[in-house]
């Protein structure tokens, strides 16, 4: 019997999880074994034309990381959804839009003139700035087109599954193969990880007391964070409550708040505002019905850049999706 | 309808023990008002998730208004206080967001309040109105 045909693409995303592949560690063999690699960039080398030559739903599954921001990316994922059976949304990227959806924030125009014209270490002293066709000795190069809002995949593509993390630790991934080896797979559009919040299966969850309250934010530089005691306990803002279990608590084990990676449990329509509606509701202090308004703003003002706390990973998937452009 | 020809839509989040009292109040006292709002009766405004109001935002609200309860009277106890601290901190992330803060607007009516409710109302109507609509970010891929 042929081996099973495996895609691996990369669209916008910092390559981490492409290590996240190689932490598999000695089961990559076992995968390897098992399936065919059709395509894999950032190791193998594979041309589109190969991909374009296939037929349709020949690829068994791709896996795709990264969040979607060029139109090479879209056609790309278009072209993987068009010859794979199964699509594999891989990281939080994939998933929820991750870091680079954060430049959702700006507009394209912003983000190319920082980077090309504003950077205090920048040398360009023409002010070059990439250009989708451009004319140089006759011939013309082009690049990809470059867009004002970053997307998930599945805003671009129909996604089967989710691999939620940042990067997806290896039991989900190893989990996530094996399941779609035997093929022995959950319904589709279901996120490969437990259902539960992360404070469920914290380290330090029998800590957390009963009735917690914060009314004096601080963030991690600011204090010696106890192991042993429950992060939010301490007055520091962890997403633990608003987020989903998989990850192994390994930020928590390193002493740092939870950031919300993996995203929100089934049924949650925007993550963001369900950690802010968490972390305002802890709030609460003694005497607060003689509180002003003024009061009550300069409390939840502690939080300086909520839109960036909440939404770290998960701003092109909220219901807003991005910062309005007048 | 204004003179541009905008009406605005208005989702109104009412309690069920104060705010949702004090609007039918207004309703049977036959206090006229503007009539482009809806109301969602909630249980309590603590009950009010944003995620319901940046919801209403993307179904096409321009304005949103929570009602609640005035300090001290909320029939759970501290609901109200929930709600106050919920939709402070969602202005400010609404203002990172491009969003006008006044598109959010947070009231203390009671059952009694019939003609605090009315002229709630129709201020906040004629604020949105003049604020004109909200425009959904564009969503389209490859927005030059």
């Amino acid at each position: 019997m042929a081996k099973p045909k495996v895609a691996f693409y990369w669209c916008a995303s910092c390559g981490g999880c492409e290590e996240a592949v190689l932490d598999i560690n000695e089961t990559i063999l076992k995968v390897a074994e098992a399936v065919e690699l059709v395509l894999w960039p950032v190791a193998l080398d594979f041309k589109k034309k190969d991909i374009e030559a296939m037929k349709d739903g020949e690829i068994a599954v791709s896996f795709i990381n990264g969040s979607v921001r060029l139109d090479e990316q879209e056609e790309w994922v278009k072209l993987l959804r068009k010859k794979s059976g199964l699509i594999v949304a891989f990281g939080a990227c994939a998933h929820l839009g991750g870091i680079p959806g954060l430049g959702n924030f700006c507009t394209k125009e912003t983000i190319i003139n920082r980077a090309y014209k504003e950077v205090p270490s920048l040398d360009n002293p023409k002010g070059v700035v990439p250009q989708v066709k451009t004319t140089l000795n006759g011939y013309e190069l082009t690049l990809p087109e470059f867009y004002d809002t970053v997307k998930t995949l599945d805003q671009t593509i129909p996604v089967d599954y989710y691999l939620p993390g940042c990067p997806p630790p290896p039991d989900l991934i190893v989990n996530a193969v094996m399941a779609i080896l035997k093929g022995e797979l959950p319904p589709k559009g279901t996120v490969l990880a437990p259902n539960k919040a992360l404070c469920d299966t914290c380290p330090v969850k029998d800590s957390k007391p009963e009735k917690l309250t914060i009314t004096q934010l601080k963030r991690p530089y600011e204090l010696k964070i106890d192991p042993d005691k429950c992060i939010l306990a301490q007055g520091v803002f962890c997403y633990g409550p608003a987020t989903r279990s998989g990850c192994g608590e390994t930020c928590i084990r390193a002493n740092m708040p939870c950031r919300g990676c993996f995203g929100p449990v089934d049924g949650v329509v925007d993550q963001g505002a369900k950690a802010l509606s968490m972390l305002a509701s802890i709030m609460g202090v003694d005497g607060e019905e003689k509180m002003s308004d003024e009061d009550v703003k300069k409390l939840v003002s502690q939080i300086v850049d909520p839109a960036g706390t909440f939404y770290r990973y998960s701003l092109p998937s909220s219901l807003l999706r991005r910062k309005r452009i007048a | 309808m204004s003179k541009n020809g905008f009406e605005p839509k208005i989702v109104v989040f009412c309690c069920n023990w104060c705010s949702y009292a004090g609007a039918d109040l207004a309703g049977i006292s036959r206090l006229k008002m503007k009539p482009q709002f809806r109301i969602i009766r909630t249980m309590c405004s603590g009950r009010v998730d944003p995620a319901l109001v940046l919801y209403a935002f993307n179904k096409g609200a321009d304005g949103v208004l929570v009602a609640g309860c005035h300090p001290g009277d909320c029939h759970y106890g501290a609901g109200n206080y929930k709600a106050r601290r919920r939709m402070a901190m969602l202005t400010n992330m609404l203002t990172q967001l491009g969003i006008e803060p006044a598109r959010l607007r947070l009231e203390w009516i009671s059952a009694s309040e019939g003609p605090k409710f009315q002229s709630t109302i129709n201020q906040f109507i004629d604020q949105i109105t003049q604020l004109g609509p909200f425009n959904k970010a564009k969503e389209a891929v490859g927005a030059k």
